[in-house]
């Protein structure tokens, strides 16, 4: 079944058709020729395909497109301001936080929203006092980055990346 | 994939009317487990009626000092709201225990109690399974059995439901609040999962066309301690091998009561009524922990794979016994 939906990526209104079986990740990258965020496992489970959909971190490829008519999305493209990149892809840049570079926007992504969960005081798995403000600490770094694999194994310096713009 | 009719209904009588109305029809909340299942053949629905715009997403405070919270709160939401890791850090705890940041931003409160096993061979449409298709048989009964149950199974299935809210929402003796197409009702979380038995196709009492809209907890018990601890492969985003949800209260040196619930271990969220009933009125001590843990045991069953889980159960339930009383001994 085919519906016109309207989403808005990186600042830009886009209107398209869509089958009901597309997913937000397809649409994007196929559709809409927004190739930042990564085809990985595409069930869910590595974090390549890490959007932020309304300013929250979710997974595009567990998410249909036309769910989400209307909707605001921000690729790891669209968080840099003309030609400056944002503060947390400059880290990783600057930390050596890659190296084929796949799994980056995903990552890019998901630090940029758990940072805004961290500052609205959200608690993780590695927080020891539920009801105490958060210091992003590396245990919490990792910890709230796991949903967001790295195969070659960059790890030390994504967190050491996200502990600089944190911090 | 087939091809599915989508519709997004504003109110939850006219999703549970859709779904009713249509035996291929499913509801779609968070998506991040039908979804998936969709691209695996898992599911092959008609139509997807999309939940979110016609569930409650609040957590409103109740008469009794009790909490709701709408079926359509997100995992995440629910984890860091002030109220709940004030009053219910055992389920603030679990839910942060469980799926990855991404994830729990997308997960519903609904979602999570509904999402389906992780055994492997039911997420593979090339194996029988008598879950995803009844009739056919169980295959991680001869084949890889680490995850599969050791409480509870039966000859036909040996999944083990995954969620760890739903075992802290056991613990806390939620109740959940079903909407059909002849009115709401009240299912107290622990009858809420079922056993596999004969008709292991059926993962709750719910029958086609019911609608979880809320998830009801009474206020918590007073002076009670609580703790969610769960067993994994690795330190963050994976599955229970065991975890233990325990709402303890001491008092004098002795156990007043305790709500206990393993996950990991059952088709179901566990309640641990015999582990409960061997503390009642019990003194504090490493013998009363060790007691109430084996006598909950006594009937594992455990498989080829997965014996590990029964002393690694008995230990994680001792050692949240001990954490918890620490200060009391």
């Amino acid at each position: 079944m085919d519906t016109t939906i309207t989403l808005h990526v990186d600042g830009e209104e886009r209107v398209l058709t869509v089958d009901t079986r597309t997913t937000l990740l397809d649409a994007l990258r196929d559709r809409l020729g927004s190739t930042s965020p990564k085809k990985g496992c595409d069930h869910g489970q590595c974090g390549a395909c890490t959007v932020l959909l309304d300013e929250r971190r979710v997974l595009s490829c567990l998410s249909l497109a036309v769910a989400h008519d209307g909707a605001r999305v921000t690729t790891a493209a669209g968080l840099a301001a003309r030609d400056e990149l944002h503060p947390v892809a400059r880290a990783v840049l600057d930390h050596d936080g890659l190296q084929c570079g796949y799994c980056t926007p995903g990552q890019v992504c998901s630090a940029v929203g758990m940072l805004a969960e961290a500052g609205a005081g959200w608690p993780s798995h590695a927080t020891e006092d539920l009801t105490a403000a958060v210091e992003l600490d590396d245990a919490e770094i990792r910890e709230r980055m796991s949903g967001n694999l790295c195969r070659c194994g960059a790890y030390a310096n994504i967190v050491a990346a996200i502990r600089e713009v944190s911090g | 994939m087939r091809p599915f009719d989508y519709e997004r209904p504003a109110r939850a009588s006219e999703a549970v009317a859709a779904v009713a109305a249509d035996p291929g029809a499913r509801f779609l909340a968070g998506g991040t487990n039908l979804v998936d299942h969709l691209k695996l053949g898992v599911s092959a629905p008609t139509a997807l009626v999309d939940v979110r715009d016609a569930l409650d997403d609040t957590v409103q405070a109740l008469g009794d000092g009790g909490v709701r919270i709408g079926a359509g709160v997100p995992n995440s939401d629910l984890a860091a709201h002030p109220e709940i890791r004030r009053r219910y850090p055992v389920l603030s705890a679990a839910l942060l225990a469980g799926a990855s940041g991404q994830l729990r931003n997308m997960a519903t409160t609904g979602g999570n109690l509904l999402q389906r096993t992780r055994c492997v061979y039911f997420q593979d449409v090339t194996t029988p399974c008598n879950k995803r298709e009844p009739g056919s048989g169980c295959s991680a009964l001869e084949g890889h059995g680490r995850d599969n149950a050791v409480l509870g199974a039966s000859e036909f299935c040996v999944a083990t439901h995954p969620s760890d809210m739903a075992v802290a929402l056991c613990a806390l003796e939620a109740r959940v609040r079903v909407l059909g197409p002849d009115g709401e009702r009240t299912v107290p979380l622990d009858h809420f999962h079922r056993l596999p038995g004969a008709a292991p196709e059926r993962d709750t009492v719910l029958s086609h066309g019911d609608l979880v809209t809320a998830v009801e907890l009474p206020p918590p018990p007073e002076a009670a301690r609580t703790a969610y601890r769960k067993v994994r492969e690795r330190a963050s985003y994976a599955f229970a091998l065991v975890s233990v949800a325990a709402v303890v209260r001491v008092r004098g040196g002795r156990f007043v009561d305790a709500h206990i619930a393993f996950g990991g271990l059952a088709h179901a969220p566990w309640r641990a009524r015999r582990a409960e009933e061997a503390l009642r009125g019990r003194p504090v001590t490493e013998e009363a922990f060790r007691v109430a843990a084996d006598t909950e045991l006594a009937g594992a069953r455990p498989g080829r794979d997965n014996a590990f889980k029964v002393p690694l159960a008995v230990n994680t339930l001792a050692s949240v016994l001990r954490e918890l009383t620490e200060e009391v001994r």
